[in-house]
């Protein structure tokens, strides 16, 4: 329908709401309902035994994420993401869903789909989310999937599940997981994703595995016998170079700047922020350093976006390999270097990765913003590098 | 066949509807499906949006509405009655409002 002169019509993304985002307001909250899945996915960050007692006993109930809900939408929030481990192993997360909405608040929900049942599917027809709900898959065939997830029978359930959300309608998205068992699937899994729910662009997959977001050690080992090498996952995301190339423009346009001695250079703790599965809050899903998370149970949302984050967010780095190479390359941006990296694979908010800092080489290489020797850190016109990129004109194909 | 619109009769704000102030911009968030067309639609009310809108309670009728608006806001009665059946036969056409019959 047209705009009228009462109701107005924006789309999520278009609308004013969040522009001029004051320390107070949420515009997003991330809800790990809990840290356990039915999957016990190879390269999880989180993932705890679905029968892990002892943790589930310490999930939130469903009167205390209700209360954080309800503060949460008193400061504005619009949206939240319910994630885990696998939300739906919450039996009662239609309770937990229909609170949300009934608060008017768009829910996303991230999802295996093993455990979409008619009853669910029913639900999410009667009471949109608002939002596509996510589906990860793990691969094209039980094969590959089933390496993955390592449950037997997950191939078929998830298969059933997504049959559920398209009979009935609801809006999804997938996405996957570069993994060894599924390398060889990426175009079929691109094809697919296409033909099935019509998406336009590529589906998106995580690449360059995150480790433990708990520093489970023994994960770790096993998260990074998985990753990918760089070299390798340079082909695959230059493999249609002038998408490539025009995509990167954009980015680097935007995002690409030198940092300082400022620790916090993302969004994290700033318009949105993320409980986990037992009521502390952390400044975005992935970051659960002790220093910069907060306990809900001894204060409110709201003290933490008016103060607690507001103050993490002016923390300074005096490492001094940070202040060497991270507060001065102008990759920063492009390189996935943040605090919950720097967390995850050093247990500190600002020590570099080296991981990701060869991604970003590579990329910055392949780009030609660097030379074959030069380390970004020590380049003093990165900017002006980053500016002639940007302009230069596309280069026609090969004859 | 639709019921007949009409400022005499009285009309109650869905219950599938959740209304949201943010920041001074009065949202409106469907709860179940048929009310938005595409799930990434926000609806926001203008000010005299917004004050019909908390006025339409189930149980004063849309006359009785725009008479109380008169007397509270002294403006051009014919534009308030205007304004009033505008916005209803608008919020009624995205199922937002609700008439109440009696049975």
């Amino acid at each position: 329908m047209d705009n009228t002169p009462y109701v107005s019509v924006e789309k999520t993304a278009a609308t004013s709401l969040w522009k001029n985002r004051q320390p107070s307001l949420l515009g997003q909250l991330d809800m790990e309902l809990t840290e356990r899945c039915n999957n016990n996915c190879q390269h999880c960050y989180i993932n705890l035994p679905e029968d892990d007692l002892r943790a589930k006993a310490k999930e939130l109930s469903l009167s205390r994420i209700k209360q954080i809900l309800q503060e949460a939408v008193s400061l504005g929030c619009l949206r939240v993401r319910f994630t885990g481990g696998e939300p739906f192993l919450r039996p009662d997360f239609p309770e937990i869903y229909l609170a949300a909405r009934r608060m008017g608040l768009r829910v996303l929900i991230f999802t295996n789909a093993t455990l979409v049942t008619p009853e669910l599917a029913q639900l999410f027809s009667r009471v949109p989310p608002l939002e596509k709900i996510e589906v990860t898959v793990y691969g094209m065939c039980r094969d590959s999937y089933e390496q993955v997830t390592r449950n037997p029978g997950s191939f078929s359930a998830a298969q059933n599940g997504i049959d559920l959300l398209l009979r009935h309608k609801i809006s999804f998205m997938v996405k996957g997981a570069l993994l060894p068992p599924n390398k060889p699937e990426m175009e079929e899994f691109k094809v697919w994703a296409k033909n099935l729910v019509g998406m336009e662009d590529n589906p998106p997959y995580a690449m360059f595995l995150d480790l433990s977001c708990r520093r489970d050690e023994k994960r770790n080992r096993l998260i990074r016998a998985l990753r990918i090498d760089p070299k390798e996952g340079l082909d695959f995301l230059t493999s249609n170079k002038s998408a490539y190339i025009k995509s990167m423009k954009q980015f680097c346009a935007k995002f690409m700047a030198a940092s300082g001695e400022n620790i916090f250079c993302c969004g994290s703790g700033m318009g949105g922020a993320s409980v986990d599965a037992y009521g502390v809050l952390q400044p975005c899903l992935l970051l659960r350093h002790p220093d910069v998370v907060y306990d809900l149970e001894k204060g409110s949302l709201r003290d933490a976006m008016e103060n607690f984050f507001p103050a993490m967010r002016r923390g300074k780095s005096d490492n001094a390999e940070y202040l060497a190479r991270c507060a001065r390359c102008f990759l920063k941006g492009l390189c996935e270097q943040c605090p919950a990296k720097s967390w995850m694979e050093h247990g500190t908010l600002d020590t570099p990765v080296e991981y990701h800092c060869n991604i970003a080489h590579l990329q910055a290489r392949f780009m030609g913003l660097i030379g074959e020797n030069e380390l970004a850190w020590e380049v003093v016109d990165g900017k002006s590098r980053v500016e002639k990129f940007v302009n230069q004109a596309e280069q026609p194909a090969p004859a | 066949m639709g019921s007949v619109f009409s400022i005499e009769k009285v009309y109650r704000r869905s219950e599938d509807v959740v209304a949201r102030d943010i920041q001074g911009e009065f949202i409106l968030i469907p709860i179940t499906s048929g009310i938005a067309e595409a799930q990434d639609e926000i609806f926001s009310l203008n000010e005299t949006g917004r004050l019909i809108w908390e006025r339409i309670d189930g149980k004063k009728s849309l006359k009785q509405i725009s008479d109380g608006l008169k007397q509270d806001y002294s403006e051009n009665s014919q534009d308030i009655e205007a304004d009033v059946c505008g916005l209803t036969e608008e919020l009624l056409k995205r199922k937002m409002v609700e008439e109440i019959t009696n049975n």
